[in-house]
C-alpha cells in the first residue's frame, strides 16, 4: 500500500509499527504521551499503548537516557525522544560514556538497543536550543551508530529499522521537513538501514547533504539544471558508519564533490567526507572538496538564521567554486 | 568561603551520630525498635568467614597492585560490614548495580573475585555479564550506575515482578561523592515518581577522594530521601548485623511494591581512595585511629567470643582458609594472559560496522609488514 504522508506522520505511523510488532519497545520522552510531542510525532499512541509503553518522563534527559540503558539491561527496546538537539547535552554523559560503550565494557555479553530520536537543525524561526546540529558530537563516538532520514519513505522505515537493530542509535530527524509530504509505501522497505543513496543522478559535481540539507541539495540541482550543469546528489542516510562506496562511485565519475550540511564546518561531518574522498578518488578529483556549511558561530538569532544556513545560492556558489581550479 | 567554614573539614563522629546500631564496636548485641536479625550460631560464624575473606583478598589485590601486577585498586578497607551485610541481604533474584568498589558484595553474590581483577589489571574493562551475574559491570563514572538500576527497576514493575515475597528488587550502590552528582538526584525522581522497586544504598566513608562530606551536604545524607518522597534510614555501615537487617527490610520494602528507600551506611574509608591516592595529605591520624577502634570484623569477633560460638582453633581456620583463598586469587592473576591486541577491534557494536572491520584489517597489515611478523 502506498499512502502520501507527511515526514512527522510518517514517523509516527513507523513507531506504531514498531510497537505493534514486538511489545518489548517502549517511547520514552518529555511530553510524548497526552500531547503527543511538542512536534506531535508520539500523537494518539499513549492513548492506544498505555502509559507503560508510552512513557511521559520527569523532565531530566540524564534521566530518560540512564534508566533507558537499565530498561534495556532488562529486555527493553527503548525508543527516546529528546524534545530538542539543544537539549540533549545532559544526556551527553550518558549517551558517549555508557550507551555507546556498554557493549566494548563487556565484551559482547550486554546489548543495549536503544534509538534516540533527536529532532535538529535550523529553519523553524525558533530561540536558541532548538535549531542545532550536533551529528558531529555522536559521530564522533564509537559505538553509536547515527543516521538521518530525509524524506517520509525513509522517516518511516529508517524508524523501524533502528528499533530493529540491537545497535544505539541516534536518529537525527530534520524538524523543518516533518511537514513535507512524499509517497510511502508501508509493504517493503525501500533499502537497508546503513546506506547511502544516489537521489539524483548528474554529472558534473557530486553534491552530499543528509537530513534537512537533501531538499536543498535537489532544489540545486533542479536550479543548476537551467544553467546547464548536472548535479549528482547523494542521500547519505547514514552518518557513522558512513556508506562511501557510492560516493567514491560518484566522484569518480564527476571529478567534483561538495559536502552540505547545517552544522559549522569545523570538524564537522564534511571535514571526514573530504578527507575520506581525497584519500580514495584523488586521481579522479578536478578540484579539492569544498564544504557548505554553518558558519563557526553558535546558531545565531532566529532573523539571522536565512543567512546562517546553507541555501540553494550557497550551495550553487560552492559548486561554481569548485569550476574554479 | 569564610575562614571559620574552610576549617571544618573533619567528619562528626560516629558516636554522635544517631543511626539504626544492633552490634556495638565491643560486641555486645543492642537492639531496636525497628530492626532486628535472628542469626544462628552457623550464619553468624559465616558472617565472620565473609568479612575476613573480603578483608584478605582486598589486602592481596592492593600488595598486586604494590607489586606492579596490578594497574590501581579501590580497597573497601573499613567497609566490609557495609557490603556483606548489604550483599547477604540481596535474595536470589535480587539486581545489584555496583560501583568500582564493591569487591565485598561480588563475594557475597557468590560470584568468583577473580571476575573484577581483569579491569584492575588492565587486561579487560570488565567484561561479565550483569545479568547472568545478578551484578553489573563496575562503573567508573561516579553515579551513573543509579540511573541504570532505576531503569532496570521500572522494567522489573513492568514485568510484574512485585507485590509479594518473590518480588525482585534491585540494590543502587554509590558513595557520599556521588549524592552531588545529577544522576544520583535524577534516579531518586524517576525511582520515585515510578515507584521503582529499588534500595539506594550509599556508603558514605566520608571521603570522595579528598574532599570530606562537608563538600557535599549541608544535611545528613540519609535525610535527602525525604524530599524526594520515599524514607531514608541511617545505619550503623560497620556493624554488620545492622546493615544487613535494615537492607533486608528495604528490599522486602521495595519487592512488596512500596517503592524506594535510600539507606546511608555510615562507614569510613580506612584505605586510600585507590592506590594512586595519599590521604595523609587531607586527614589527620587521630581521625584514623577512632575510626579503628569501630573496626567492622573485630566486632563480630568479640560478638562471637562474647557468646561462647567462635574458638581459636574456629578464627585460626578462618584465617588460613581466606589465605588460601587470597593466595590462589594471586596465582590467578598472575595468570592472566595480556589480550591479543587485535580484541581493540571486538564489540565495537553488535551488529558490527565496516569501518570497525577496516581498520581492524589495516592494523593487521601493519603489523604483518614488519620482518619475521607471526601475527
Amino acid at each position: 500500500m502506498t499512502e502520501t504522508l507527511t515526514l512527522g506522520k510518517a514517523l509516527n505511523m513507523g513507531l506504531r509499527r514498531a510497537m505493534e510488532d514486538d511489545p518489548k519497545v517502549v517511547l520514552m520522552g518529555e511530553d510524548i504521551g497526552k500531547l503527543g510531542g511538542v512536534f506531535r510525532i508520539t500523537d494518539g499512541l499513549q492513548k492506544d499503548f498505555g502509559e507503560d509503553r508510552v512513557i511521559d518522563t520527569p523532565l531530566a534527559e540524564s534521566g530518560i537516557v540512564g534508566t533507558a540503558v537499565g530498561l534495556a539491561l532488562r529486555g527493553y527496546r527503548p525508543v527516546v525522544e529528546i524534545q530538542f538537539d539543544g537539549f540533549v547535552y545532559p544526556a551527553y554523559d550518558q549517551i558517549v560514556c555508557q550507551v555507546a560503550k556498554m557493549h566494548y565494557r563487556s565484551k559482547g555479553k550486554v546489548r543495549l538497543p536503544i534509538v534516540i530520536r533527536i529532532p535538529f537543525g535550523g529553519g523553524i524561526g525558533a530561540v536558541e536550543h532548538h535549531s542545532e546540529s550536533p551529528e558531529a558530537y555522536f559521530g564522533h563516538t564509537a559505538g553509536l551508530k547515527v543516521v538521518s532520514c530525509s524524506n517520509p519513505a525513509d522517516a518511516y522505515w529508517m524508524i523501524q529499522q533502528a528499533i530493529t537493530s540491537d545497535d544505539p542509535i541516534i536518529f537525527f530527524e530534520p524538524k523543518r521537513r516533518y511537514w513535507e509530504k512524499g509517497e510511502v509505501s508501508t509493504d517493503a522497505a525501500p533499502g537497508e538501514l546503513h546506506r547511502s543513496r544516489v537521489v539524483r543522478e548528474g554529472g558534473d559535481v557530486t553534491v552530499l547533504a543528509y537530513g534537512p540539507m537533501v531538499r536543498t541539495a535537489l532544489d540545486a540541482a533542479t536550479a543548476a539544471e537551467e544553467d546547464g550543469r548536472s548535479l549528482e546528489v547523494i542521500d547519505l542516510r547514514t552518518l557513522s558508519p558512513l556508506d562511501m562506496e557510492p560516493v567514491y562511485a560518484s566522484v569518480r565519475k564527476t571529478g567534483r564533490a561538495v559536502v552540505v550540511h547545517e552544522a559549522p564546518g569545523n570538524l564537522g561531518l564534511g571535514s571526514e567526507l573530504a578527507a575520506r574522498i581525497t584519500e580514495q578518488c584523488f586521481y579522479s578529483l578536478e578540484a579539492p572538496v569544498l564544504r557548505v556549511t554553518g558558519y563557526d558561530t553558535p546558531y545565531p538569532a532566529a532573523r539571522l538564521e536565512e543567512e546562517y544556513l546553507p541555501d540553494l545560492d550557497r550551495v550553487l556558489d560552492g559548486v561554481d567554486r569548485t569550476f574554479g581550479w | 568561603m569564610t575562614r571559620a567554614s574552610s576549617k571544618r573539614t573533619a567528619p562528626p563522629s560516629a558516636t554522635a551520630v544517631d543511626f539504626v546500631q544492633l552490634l556495638t564496636p565491643d560486641g555486645e548485641r543492642v537492639t531496636h525498635p525497628d530492626y532486628s536479625v535472628d542469626f544462628n550460631p552457623d550464619e553468624l560464624r559465616g558472617l565472620y568467614r565473609d568479612l575476613v575473606t573480603v578483608r584478605k583478598l582486598d589486602a592481596e589485590a592492593t600488595a598486586l597492585q604494590r607489586q606492579g601486577e596490578l594497574g590501581i585498586w579501590a580497597s573497601l578497607l573499613g567497609q566490609e560490614a557495609a557490603q556483606v551485610g548489604s550483599g547477604r541481604a540481596l535474595r536470589e533474584q535480587d539486581m545489584a548495580f555496583p560501583t568500582y568498589r564493591e569487591h565485598g558484595v561480588l563475594y557475597c553474590r557468590g560470584i568468583d573475585p577473580i571476575m573484577p581483577l581483569g579491569l584492575f589489571r588492565g587486561v579487560d574493562q570488565g567484561g561479565w555479564d550483569p545479568i547472568a551475574n545478578k551484578f553489573g559491570i563496575y562503573t567508573i563514572v561516579i553515579g551513573a550506575q543509579t540511573l541504570h538500576a532505576t531503569g532496570y527497576a521500572m522494567g522489573v514493575a513492568k514485568d510484574g515482578k512485585v507485590g509479594g515475597e518473590d518480588g525482585e528488587a534491585v540494590i543502587a550502590y554509590f558513595g557520599d561523592g556521588a549524592t552531588s552528582q545529577g544522576d544520583v538526584n535524577e534516579s531518586f525522581i524517576y525511582a520515585s515518581v515510578y515507584n521503582a522497586p529499588i534500595v539506594f544504598f550509599c556508603q558514605n566513608n566520608q571521603y570522595a577522594i579528598s574532599e570530606p562530606l562537608q563538600r557535599q551536604s549541608r544535611v545528613p545524607l540519609y535525610q535527602r530521601a525525604s524530599g524526594f518522597g520515599f524514607p531514608g534510614v541511617r545505619v550503623d555501615g560497620n556493624d554488620v548485623l545492622a546493615s544487613y537487617a535494615v537492607t533486608r527490610a528495604a528490599l522486602d520494602y521495595a519487592r512488596q511494591g512500596n517503592g524506594p528507600m535510600l539507606i546511608e551506611a555510615y562507614t569510613y574509608r580506612m584505605g586510600a581512595h585507590t592506590t594512586s591516592d595519599d590521604p595523609t595529605r587531607y586527614r589527620v591520624a587521630s581521625e584514623v585511629e577512632e575510626w579503628q577502634a569501630k573496626d567492622p570484623v573485630a566486632r563480630v569477633r568479640k560478638l562471637l567470643e562474647r557468646e561462647g560460638i567462635g574458638d581459636d582453633a574456629f578464627f585460626a581456620s578462618v584465617d588460613e582458609q581466606a589465605r588460601k583463598e587470597a593466595v590462589a586469587l594471586r596465582e590467578r592473576v598472575l595468570a592472566m594472559p595480556d589480550p591479543d591486541p587485535t580484541q581493540i577491534f571486538d564489540h565495537v557494536y553488535p551488529n558490527g560496522s565496516p569501518e570497525v572491520d577496516e581498520e581492524r584489517e589495516q592494523f593487521k597489515a601493519y603489523h604483518a609488514s614488519f620482518e619475521g611478523a607471526h601475527r
